[in-house]
């Protein structure tokens, strides 16, 4: 899938396992009314930690990182996001989302915003950042993801690639502790998947704390600490990617890997 | 593209096309004159176009009269009448202009309607400008109708006071448009947002409130405003007429205008809501920022045509007894020597209408076109 990145272990672990965990899951449940979407997930993610989440579609992994920033709810168990317990809480949720950044499969940028009001938007309006230090912040990170040039352009102008690059950059100007991926590379053409995954192992580099759902093989295996395989709701498998690619003990998983790999 | 350039002699220079393919003349026979049936129907067409186009110069120009005596406070309108139709008597506009325009108020105090009138239309324009659209709007709208108001009521500053009953004509058509729709479209916001709020009363309210105003007619809620609503108010405490029709029509096009608000709000992709929410944003912050931007833009051309169908059902008013323009120019009517002539009048009160409203779909036109400039590519 992308050939680019194949050299495992590329990336140095920058897991810290003697800070307390970033994101606890604890037999989480949850229904989309009567179907059971999450089935007592439990996970926890070590600040710095990457994981990379796959599965099957329908599988509930898309679900399961949307319900750590609350875009979904939880009707069991309990998920706690750097030591806040989710709930109904208004204030621990903003607390929450301050710290967690998200990016969707479908970029969601705001396209009546220029790429730099993008931004600048929320560190200005939630972080109570001066516009100046924000639009500073923005460049900064707009030249870290390579698109500084297309800060005063509207998202509708920029390709596909160069979108989801502003939608990683429009997040980390949040400074987050925590990143979430939602397929960030599904809705892109062949061409540009690599320029977007080539920024994630970069953001990986720095020792960001990332969620990742995704099914591309070859970013798991050069950055990921751990691959989660989730299948009908359940955590089926959780180990290093080359324990989980490599060694699959469940059918499950086989039969999922022989499918993605059918492709290639 | 490229097979007819591998065929065209190197160096030859690029033809322009035909005249029979490009041009009026090329125009013309693709879209008039395509064959023997669309020759048939342009012709027929043209010749009843000119013919209507030609009677209507006759008779609005060629054998109009534009004035008539007048002896003893009476026109004399024998020569209007011996066109017998065939000519405009304009005589009617010329002589009763002012109180079409103004009509009740105090014959020597018209100046001040007219100034009323005037700065409505600056309000309008600087309203327009998109160099204003800040928190300079707020002191302009409150000075300009403040000014409004010591105008038409005076009583201080040496004019003399004006009731509210001797107010007539095009101001009061002015102010029921722009107080109404000034008022009722942030209350349709309101309504729009409520009626997609999670919080069930809220919900509730809003549904309860379109429904029911849309059920029912706009005559039939200003006859609650003017007849039913006083029976409610204690003994001796009494709200002006004119104000019980203006929140007759406020809360009418608030109903109408949070429906296209609310198709607007529904438009957004699901994303918007959520890339917003992950961010942090606050409910308001969402809201202004991020989903009202969008769905508002998105809805220019329904809601001018809600403002539009607005201005002109002011004139419902006049069945409460509100002297708006077009009661106005009724009652101009009514005098004995000028009984007949209400073809010109409403062809006059017509084109104030239409200049109006054809200045805000102008106007929309080119504000959509401006804000939807990011939709290019």
């Amino acid at each position: 899938m992308s050939a680019a990145i194949e050299t495992p272990g590329f990336i140095a672990s920058a897991v810290r396992t003697d800070a307390p965990p970033a994101i606890v899951l604890d037999k989480v449940n949850k229904w989309f009314g009567a179907l059971h979407v999450l089935r007592d997930v439990d996970l926890q993610v070590a600040a710095g930690e990457r994981v990379v989440v796959c599965g099957p579609s329908g599988s509930g992994k898309s679900t399961m990182i949307r319900c750590i920033n609350r875009l979904e709810t939880h009707q069991e168990g309990h998920i706690l996001v750097d030591g806040i317990e989710l709930s109904d809480d208004v204030r621990a949720l903003g607390a929450i989302r301050r710290e967690v950044g998200m990016v969707f499969q479908s970029f969601n940028l705001f396209p009546h915003l220029s790429v730099l009001e993008n931004c600048t938007l929320a560190p200005i309006w939630v972080r109570k950042m001066p516009k100046k230090d924000a639009e500073e912040l923005a460049m900064e990170y707009l030249t870290r993801v390579k698109i500084p040039e297309q800060a005063k352009k509207y998202p509708g102008q920029l390709s596909g690639g160069q979108q989801q690059r502003v939608a990683i950059a429009r997040a980390l100007c949040m400074k987050p502790k925590i990143m979430l991926f939602d397929e960030p590379t599904s809705a892109l053409d062949p061409e540009m998947i690599k320029e977007v995954l080539d920024t994630m192992v970069m953001l990986a580099g720095t020792g960001m704390t990332m969620i990742v759902v995704t099914h591309e093989m070859g970013f798991a295996r050069t950055v990921a600490d751990r691959v989660v395989f989730m299948d009908r709701g359940e955590v089926v498998e959780v180990g290093t990617p080359t324990q989980v690619f490599n060694d699959p003990k469940t059918d499950r998983l086989k039969l999922f890997l022989s499918q993605i790999l059918r492709g290639h | 593209m490229s097979d007819i350039t591998v065929n065209t002699p190197i160096g030859s220079e690029p033809r322009s096309a035909p005249i029979t393919a490009v041009g009026p003349i090329a125009w013309l026979r693709a879209n008039l004159f395509s064959g023997w049936l669309s020759t048939a129907v342009t012709l027929v067409i043209g010749y009843v176009l000119v013919r209507a186009v030609m009677g209507f110069v006759d008779w609005a120009f060629v054998n109009a009269i534009w004035s008539v005596p007048v002896t003893n406070g009476v026109a004399q309108t024998q020569a209007c009448r011996e066109l017998h139709g065939s000519g405009a008597c304009w005589a009617v506009v010329t002589e009763k202009h002012r109180f079409m325009l103004f009509g009740t108020y105090p014959y020597e105090q018209h100046w001040r309607p007219a100034l009323v009138c005037i700065l409505f239309v600056a309000l309008y324009i600087v309203s327009s400008l998109r160099r204003f659209w800040n928190w300079r709007l707020i002191p302009i709208w409150t000075v300009t109708l403040t000014a409004i108001g010591v105008l038409m009521w005076g009583g201080i500053f040496g004019l003399p006071y004006v009731p509210q009953e001797r107010w007539g004509g095009l101001p009061i058509t002015l102010i029921l448009a722009t107080f109404g729709l000034a008022f009722a479209f942030p209350l349709s916001v309101l309504v729009a947002l409520g009626r997609r709020s999670s919080l069930p009363a809220i919900k509730v309210l809003c549904v309860l409130y379109v429904e029911l105003i849309r059920g029912v007619p706009l005559i039939s809620l200003l006859f609650m405003a003017s007849v039913m609503f006083p029976l409610f108010l204690p003994e001796g405490m009494n709200i002006d007429k004119l104000l019980r029709a203006q929140i007759a029509i406020i809360l009418f096009a608030g109903a109408y205008l949070a429906e296209v608000v609310r198709a607007g709000l529904q438009a957004l992709p699901k994303g918007q809501y959520e890339a917003a929410d992950a961010m942090g944003l606050s409910y308001w912050q969402k809201t202004g920022f991020i989903i009202l931007p969008q769905a508002l833009r998105l809805v220019i051309p329904p809601l001018v045509n809600t403002f539009i169908g607005f201005f002109k059902d002011t004139s419902l008013v006049l069945i409460i007894g509100i002297f708006d323009l077009l009661t106005a120019g009724k009652t101009a009517i009514v005098e004995p020597s000028w009984q007949g002539f209400g073809v010109e009048v409403y062809v006059f009160v017509g084109l104030i209408y239409l200049v109006f409203c054809f200045a805000m779909s102008k106007y929309s036109q080119g504000l959509e076109a401006e804000l939807n400039r990011h939709r290019r590519r």
